[in-house]
């Protein structure tokens, strides 16, 4: 006690103006706050968790948020009359789910021809435990890593040529579905092979790898991991590129020149048809009645 | 014999001078000394044409030709008909290294490395799209106003074959880059071919010289595009043109305005100010279009090859409804002895344009018949003065449009998120029943304007003036259209049912075509059905009188607002100012 008061008092005796309590306070708090956030934060106790409390927090997750679809064990739920409500999970693999779920498909607002992409319903840490869990179930694809469809390691002619190649791969495997500039196509019953366009680079990998709707997955047997990093090279090339003949037009092919044609084109020279007969060659400007 | 001089004017002293020479007279005296076209040009360049917006739709095609006709030429300097195996190392980079064929190669070089190819490119594009949709309103417009009517049939059927031509020039050029978009085409028109029973496996070998692809459609269908069908599109339009002069333009009905002559302005200096100045609008709209909107991208298509497709394969607008045709027909396919009839791609590829070609040839002759009316016509009518006719045309148009609809189903499918399946199952209907509908709208509608011509005649337009008898009822009161335009509204002819004279002549020997007469007057009395025609002069008179009666009852009215209407100054009868306003302010 004697040395506590000692101490006190030294600190009191250093003490030259009120505000430095205050500033003690405030310095006391903010190393707490720091070593908390460093140390003790929940976000990083998940990435110090393992893999088994990583799946089990996603299973927490997936009880609310997937099973009333897919079953309270990712087995899938089929109704009384045979309909599919929810596929089964098993086997889908971690790829799957971060796709599915990152892209906003999973959770489904509601039963349709295929899951539209809308806004994300959970953060990444949550689709992590998600992935995990869903991995847990049996085994399927991993999430790729950036290095997996990265071109920075490469020189400048193998980047070129495997963009090259990553065209010639997209036009004989994707262009069919997805048109020649991944505009997007239609499907049959509603469904649609979606705009790929401005999709980042691990979700176009973890489509192919996956198939996901109506897409076939494109399996590592069928496209070498090489060859899908080439396609995300081409499609990222082309978002890099400028418009080469113009305003694009959506990149829809005919329909959209051919309607272009007709409302831009003829609509303009009509009206120009019409001003011209309606001014004579006059300099008053004003008509003359013929 | 003496002269009597005593009423020569005096004032002029001395013989005329010219005018001061200039150099653009010199320049044409030179010429004209050596060439003597002022003689032959004298009569051509003063004839004189009508005014309105609409007779300019036909030039908006012909100088759309003449923009394809510069930038073909372009074109051509650079481009390579072949189909012979070649390594792009040209500037674009994605495509570097990739086999394709040399006329792809050299439409690559044409967007990439001639400096303003890409430009060319686009702008021969565009001009095409331009080209036949002109050549269509231009087509539209000689229909709905009845211009299409003797003398001038033949002119007409000039202009549909232009029309079929026009198509078949713009799907030739379609094919030419060998890119993916033009490879599927020509394998398409390669299938349709293939789908005409007994004749259609040899055509396809003698066209491709053997089992597409080949190596020699590149070439012939070069030919074809620039020697062959714009040969023959310059002497139908230079036939057009000249029927156009020999006919003389048809005109609307107006004061002194008739069948014999025409009322207008002479072609030099009007109409040639007019028209080149048209020339360069065109010419640089086609030129902005070129530059701004891409059209075509091959290089994001890439080298033909029968292994690949892409979503969104559809020809070019004019090609469309065909292929809309192709996409919503059943898929009815007969085999007889061992051989396969796709009728489900003959008959809405090879059949329908066919018929509907005929049709559009026909129609002048088919009116003529249902109506006997074999007089020439100079002044045009108004749609709604021929319902019928009009009614047809808007049928055949809904036709038309629905079946394109149909070839975008696709694209319809994924902007407006709805099932290809469910677009295709309502075309197979709406392609049927849409166009009966737009006919009896268009008809019931056309009769409808008819009656409101009617009405303006008889009664007047419409002021817009409530008068209040004393009695308390309530009339609009109506006052006389100008004596112009009641002209104009009554420029037109009765309608004349046909009707069939006797079956035999005075011997009992059948007239020739008597058989059919029975049918001719059952479709001319429907071709005029309900019609409204035009009041007689004792009508006018009357009805004139009926108003002139109206107004004298109405004069003690004139200008007194109705109690509670002091207020409300909405037709400018009454002036406010003189009026005390509510409390004084």
């Amino acid at each position: 006690m004697h040395l506590l008061n000692r101490t006190a008092g030294r600190i009191s005796r250093h003490r030259r103006r009120p505000i430095a309590g205050a500033l003690l306070l405030l310095l006391g708090l903010l190393t707490a706050g720091a070593l908390y956030t460093a140390v003790l934060s929940p976000a990083n106790a998940a990435k110090t968790q393992s893999d088994t409390e990583l799946a089990e927090q996603g299973r927490k997750l997936f009880l609310v948020g997937c099973s009333t679809c897919h079953g309270t064990n990712g087995e899938g739920v089929t109704t009384l009359r045979g309909n599919q409500l929810g596929p089964s999970l098993v086997g889908v693999g971690a790829a799957a789910v971060d796709f599915q779920v990152g892209t906003g498909r999973m959770p489904m607002a509601q039963a349709g021809a295929q899951a539209p992409s809308k806004p994300e319903a959970y953060d990444q840490d949550e689709i992590d435990a998600l992935a995990a869990y869903v991995a847990s179930l049996g085994p399927g694809p991993a999430v790729p890593n950036s290095s997996d469809y990265s071109l920075d390691n490469m020189t400048d002619e193998a980047q070129e040529a495997a963009i090259v190649r990553g065209g010639q791969i997209f036009l004989t495997n994707c262009t069919a579905c997805h048109n020649f500039e991944g505009s997007g196509g239609a499907m049959p019953e509603g469904g649609s092979a979606p705009k790929i366009r401005g999709v980042e680079p691990k979700y176009i990998y973890e489509a192919l790898l996956t198939g996901p709707s109506n897409m076939p997955s494109f399996s590592n047997g069928n496209l070498t991991p090489e060859e899908k990093r080439d396609v995300i090279a081409y499609l990222g090339s082309l978002n890099d590129s400028a418009d080469y003949g113009g305003f694009g037009m959506g990149g829809l092919g005919p329909v959209a020149e051919g309607l272009i044609a007709w409302v831009g084109g003829i609509g303009i020279l009509v009206g120009f048809a019409i001003w011209i007969a309606a001014h004579t060659t006059r300099t008053n400007k004003k008509k003359v009645q013929a | 014999m003496s002269i009597d001089t005593s009423k020569v004017a005096t004032s002029n002293k001395g013989a005329a001078t010219p005018d001061k020479p200039n150099k653009v007279g010199a320049v044409a005296s030179w010429a004209d000394e050596r060439l003597g076209l002022g003689t032959a040009m004298k009569k051509q360049i003063r004839k004189v044409f009508p005014d309105h917006w609409s007779f300019m739709l036909g030039e908006v095609a012909l100088w759309s030709f003449i923009v394809l006709l510069l930038t073909g030429v372009f074109l051509t300097l650079w481009f390579h008909p072949s189909m012979a195996e070649v390594t792009y190392d040209g500037s674009y980079s994605r495509l570097r290294g990739v086999e394709m064929s040399d006329a792809m190669a050299s439409t690559l070089h044409i967007s990439f490395d001639v400096r303003g190819g890409l430009l060319m490119r686009q702008m021969h594009h565009w001009a095409a799209m331009i080209f036949i949709a002109a050549m269509m309103i231009h087509l539209l417009r000689v229909y709905f106003t009845g211009a299409f009517r003797k003398p001038r049939e033949l002119n007409w059927v000039i202009g549909s074959l232009l029309l079929l031509l026009g198509t078949l020039e713009g799907f030739t050029g379609y094919s030419l880059p060998d890119d993916l978009l033009s490879g599927t085409g020509i394998r398409a028109a390669d299938g349709f071919m293939k789908s005409m029973p007994l004749v259609g496996t040899y055509m396809s070998f003698l066209l491709f010289g053997g089992e597409f692809p080949g190596d020699s459609i590149i070439p012939r269908l070069y030919t074809v595009h620039v020697l062959l069908i714009p040969g023959i599109l310059l002497a139908l339009i230079g036939a057009h043109m000249l029927l156009l002069v020999f006919h003389k333009h048809t005109q609307w009905p107006g004061p002194g305005r008739t069948e014999e002559n025409v009322v207008g302005f002479p072609l030099m200096p009007v109409y040639m100010a007019k028209a080149g100045g048209f020339f360069f609008i065109v010419f640089g709209v086609t030129a902005l279009m070129g530059g701004l909107l891409g059209i075509n991208p091959i290089w994001k298509y890439g080298p033909y090859d029968p292994t690949k497709v892409t979503a969104g394969s559809q020809p070019d607008w004019y090609m469309g409804w065909p292929d809309g045709a192709l996409r919503i027909m059943p898929g009815w396919e007969f085999h007889f002895w061992g051989h396969t009839f796709a009728f489900n791609v003959f008959l809405p590829i090879i059949v329908l344009p066919g018929l509907m070609f005929t049709i559009l040839m026909l129609l002048p002759f088919l009116e003529s018949w249902i109506t006997g009316d074999k007089r020439e016509h100079h002044l045009l009518e108004r749609p709604r003065n021929a319902p019928t006719r009009t009614a047809l045309m808007v049928s055949l148009m809904t036709f038309y449009g629905l079946l394109w609809a149909a070839g975008g189903n696709d694209i319809i499918a994924i902007k407006f998120g709805m099932s290809i399946n469910a677009i295709t199952h309502f075309m197979r209907v709406a392609v049927f029943v849409g166009p009966a509908i737009a006919f009896f709208i268009a008809r019931r509608w056309c009769i409808s304007l008819q009656r409101h011509d009617e009405e303006t005649l008889l009664h007047g337009y419409e002021t817009g003036i409530i008068m209040r008898s004393p009695e308390g009822g309530y009339s609009e009161k109506h006052l006389p259209i100008s004596e112009s335009r009641a002209y104009t509204l009554t420029a037109r002819d009765r309608d004349e049912v046909y009707v069939p004279g006797e079956e035999t002549d005075q011997n009992g020997i059948p007239t020739p075509g008597g058989r059919l007469a029975g049918l001719r007057a059952k479709l001319s009395t429907l071709w005029y059905a309900d019609n409204i025609q035009k009041p007689t002069a004792a009508e006018l008179e009357e009805a004139h009188h009926h108003a002139e009666h109206e107004h004298a009852l109405q004069a003690a009215g004139e200008g007194y607002p109705a109690d509670g209407h002091q207020f409300d100054d909405f037709g400018g009868t009454h002036e406010t100012s003189e009026q005390p306003l509510r409390g004084g302010h």
